[in-house]
């Protein structure tokens, strides 16, 4: 025993059998509670099983997540499925390893330390003992508990862990197949859901005469508010619900929707309020985002059938057995009665509309017992419907002294919620729920604990030196639905303090690098800083040319997690255009380099994408536009070129990739913008609209 | 109103009787099992759905089935038995384009049609090519590196 604490998902589940099986001769199936999402997991805790079992990768396979059988290992979110499912399978697979040796020891009556293992066969003294892995197998006690206890093999004599193997699931992905969406189930269903246009918006009328009329063999399944439209026919539920409100009629009914209580106070704060009295100049400003879309590129789907009494339910959700809970109470089923099984979808970045399609296909599975139905959503509804990105501000007072050093700093953070994910706060969450009853609209709404990094609060404390008084407070009057989008509070906290750092350098009459190492001893995080720094020839704070320049961030994700320094290169003419990006990464020990580079280059680009030009469109507290078109991302044509650099790190913990990138990109874009422009755009996104209004205003 | 259509789909003829209106996409999808075409918006505005019509890339969410009559079309589950398209999937797999693969089916569709006209596009036309296609994942670099590197490997293999 090492004494260190076992992996909290080992405590849960602690049964060898249920993380590793070799039932199937020559292959190893590997469980986990944590999903793909499209960053590439599969691959990565393949590889880390096949490095402890000395395996060949292609031996061992993720199996998919199935309430009936995985580990619970609860949402697959905020970069830790490699921290945590990687460290339980990692012991799980070297214990396993330990007990298929013990087995082949005692068989051939030799001591265990002659015995090494190579792909599965067992070695004695180095030869082939003629024994292998799936011969000895049923001679282990898979019931055994997972304890530290098998020793690890170092770092150094790594062979799969630490190598840029391809993703196995691409190859299908490429030519066709591999999502839920290509699940054909015989005879199913297709569905399209007529949403409610607000939250607790009444279902008024239904005009079947007409529905019918125009679209012959389409019909419409109504649940109180919840609107359903069925089809054998995919095309014709499709037509029928993209013209939806030639026979749909909503209502709004005063005072029905009633917004939840927002958490007292301030949810966090993080140290006292420093004296401001050595303050020679201030600043006194406010950042801002509005609520972003998840836009991915394949929209929510979900297929169910309800049979003999038991759901079953197909679904991209990060979170199989949260969202078994909230389906069987939502429809008054026994948890037992629901079996929830996780299929690939397109680009998963938080808590978008997946479980709200798996309920909705619930919904219509249980109204049509035996048949096999398949919801999908429309591009409009992907865009609109599902929980979006909360909008945040973030004002900032701070102070430099006469030093040249920051004397005050406080930052008041307000936020709609960004942990409304299905059976948080007690609540179903779900949107068809608040449909189908209205008692499921929540009445209360609480932050994301700090233990869990925070939702508002996530990178509010700046990673400097200096004292600082942080306030989070959320905002639940809106009735726009949010929840958690890539890295939550972070996005826009960090925008706010490394914008901040920028004024305050030029207040300083400093050099923003300078300016901060001056407050910073985190090495790790000057590393990356200086790295980046070389990468960009980063030239100290003057402007590159007319309308061309460089800005730099820096941040630690969730202050515990990995370390990302971005320089962007923007020129500014009508359009802010973002020409080139350096990053310097510290994320421990890479599982797989090439995966972790595309999770953080793709970060990257997503957050230039929504620090550039995304916005939902919000008017009298409605959503008031939908599809590509009034929300565009950013396109070929128009992302950088990007150079990565990875700090090494040698026996330092993996920490996850894919969240770290965005708060300092967005801040890099916003200082090389403002020194472009010379005037700061503080209200992302940094569109032409809010880049004329700031040099008016400015 | 119901039609009998042929076509060739990745080289063999195809017949089927379908409502004349019915997007191609829903045909390949749900008719002929074909899923490498995707719906992503049904609205011209994604790429998801892109195939090869007559050596041109079309939209399948709007291209109706009754314009196909004797086109030839090609999805990206033809692109192994074709030189440009296997070079297309070898370099996606080397570079490791894409992260969750869901736009991959359509930009392979987009940098085929482009190389079976211009076997070799400069960064600039590649990017043309692609501008239509969108990827949430913010896989583009690799995209790129994965279309440059076929054009490198079918000009090597050309005599
Ligand atoms: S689905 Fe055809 S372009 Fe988007
Ligand atoms: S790889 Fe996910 S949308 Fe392109």
């Amino acid at each position: 025993m090492t004494g260190r604490p076992l992996p909290k998902s080992l405590d849960d589940t602690p049964a060898l059998g249920r993380w590793i099986s070799l039932a199937e001769p020559g292959r190893v199936i590997i469980a986990s509670g944590k999903v793909e999402l499209g960053q590439g997991i599969t691959t990565a805790l393949a590889q880390i099983a096949a490095e402890a079992l000395e395996l060949r990768l292609a031996r061992v396979t993720l199996a998919e997540v199935d309430t009936d059988r995985a580990p619970n290992e609860g949402f697959t979110a905020g970069s830790q499925s490699v921290e945590v499912s990687g460290a339980a399978l990692r012991l799980a697979a070297a214990q396993a390893r330990a007990a298929l040796i013990a087995v082949a020891a005692v068989r051939l009556g030799a001591d265990a330390a002659r015995l090494g293992c190579d792909d599965g066969a067992v070695l004695l003294d180095g030869a082939p003992s003629g024994l292998d892995f799936w011969g000895l197998a049923a001679d282990v006690d898979w019931g055994q508990p997972v304890a530290d206890a098998a020793g690890l093999r170092p770092a150094s004599a790594y062979r799969v862990v630490g190598q840029s193997v391809p993703r196995a699931d691409l190859v299908q992905k490429r030519i066709g197949g591999g999502f839920i969406h290509d699940i054909d189930l015989p005879g199913m269903a297709h569905v399209r859901v007529v949403r409610q246009p607000f939250r607790m918006a009444r279902l008024e009328r239904v005009d079947s005469d007409r529905l019918a009329r125009r679209h012959p063999g389409v019909r419409a399944l109504g649940k109180a508010d919840f609107l359903a439209l069925v089809s054998d026919d995919e095309y014709a539920v499709h037509a029928a619900h993209a013209e939806a409100d030639r026979f749909v009629r909503w209502q709004e009914v005063p005072g029905r929707w009633q917004p939840a209580k927002a958490p007292e106070g301030m949810v966090a704060a993080i140290g006292a309020e420093p004296a401001p009295a050595t303050c020679t100049s201030t600043i006194a400003v406010r950042y801002a985002r509005a609520h972003i879309a998840h836009a991915s590129i394949g929209p929510s789907c979900a297929l169910a059938q309800y049979e003999a009494g038991r759901l079953t339910v197909w679904t991209h959700s990060q979170g199989v057995f949260a969202l078994r809970a909230q389906i069987a109470r939502c429809l008054g089923l026994d948890v037992a009665a629901v079996r929830v099984v996780h299929a690939h979808g397109a680009g998963c970045y938080g808590h978008n509309g997946a479980d709200d399609a798996a309920l909705d296909a619930a919904i219509v599975a249980c109204a049509l017992p035996g048949r096999p139905v398949r919801v999908l959503w429309s591009r409009e509804d992907e865009l609109s419907r599902g929980p979006l990105g909360a909008a945040m501000s973030a004002e900032i007072s701070a102070g430099v002294d006469a030093a040249g050093r920051v004397a005050a700093w406080a930052m008041h953070v307000t936020s709609a919620p960004h942990a409304q994910r299905p059976g948080m706060g007690g609540y179903a969450n779900l949107s068809s729920a608040e449909a189908m009853d209205g008692a499921h609209l929540p009445r209360e709404v609480a932050d994301l604990p700090e233990a869990a990094g925070g939702g508002a609060s996530r990178n509010a404390r700046a990673i400097y030196d200096f004292a600082q008084e942080v306030r989070v407070a959320i905002d639940t009057r809106s009735r726009i639905r949010t929840s958690s989008l890539r890295s939550l509070g972070a996005h826009l906290n960090v925008f706010a303090i490394e914008s901040a750092m920028d004024e305050l350098a030029e207040l300083a009459g400093a050099d923003p690098l300078d300016f901060r190492l001056r407050h910073l001893s985190d090495p790790r995080c000057r590393r990356v800083l200086a790295e980046a720094a070389e990468m960009s020839g980063w030239a100290g704070a003057q402007a590159t040319g007319e309308g061309v320049a460089k800005g730099l961030a820096v941040a630690r994700y969730k202050g515990k997690g990995a370390w990302l320094a971005a320089v962007a290169e923007v020129t500014v003419e009508a359009d802010v255009r973002l020409q080139r990006l350096w990053l310097a990464v510290d994320a421990g020990l890479l599982i797989n380099p090439e995966g972790a580079r595309s999770q953080i280059e793709g970060g990257a680009i997503q957050a230039a994408s929504w620090s550039l030009k995304e916005a939902v469109s919000v008017e009298n507290d409605r959503i008031a536009a939908f599809g590509w078109g009034s929300y565009p991302i950013l396109r070929f044509s128009e992302v950088p070129e990007i150079e990565t650099r990875f700090i090494e790190s040698p026996g330092a913990a993996p920490l996850g990739a894919g969240e770290a990138a965005q708060g300092p990109v967005a801040a890099a874009i916003g200082n090389a913008v403002a020194r472009a422009l010379g005037a700061r755009v503080r209200d992302l996104p940094l569109t032409r609209a809010q880049i004329l209004r700031a040099v008016a205003g400015g | 109103m119901t039609a009998s259509v042929c076509f060739h789909l990745n080289g063999l003829a195809v017949s089927l009787d379908a409502d004349g209106d019915t997007p191609l996409l829903f045909v390949l999808r749900n008719r002929l099992g074909l899923k490498a075409a995707r719906f992503g918006c049904g609205n011209e505005e994604c790429g998801a759905c892109l195939v090869e019509i007559d050596r041109r890339a079309r939209f399948a969410c709007t291209t109706p089935i009754a314009a196909l009559a004797g086109a030839q079309v090609t999805t990206a589950e033809g692109l192994p038995d074709h030189p440009i398209g296997a070079a297309l999937l070898a370099a996606f797999a080397q570079e490791h384009a894409g992260q969750c693969g869901y736009c991959l089916s359509g930009i392979l569709m987009a940098a085929f049609v482009l190389l079976r006209a211009n076997p070799t596009p400069d960064r600039a036309s590649i990017i043309a090519a692609l501008d239509g296609n969108l990827c949430r994942c913010g896989a583009h670099g690799g995209i790129l590196r994965a279309v440059e590197r076929a054009v490198a490997s079918l000009a090597e293999a050309a005599p």
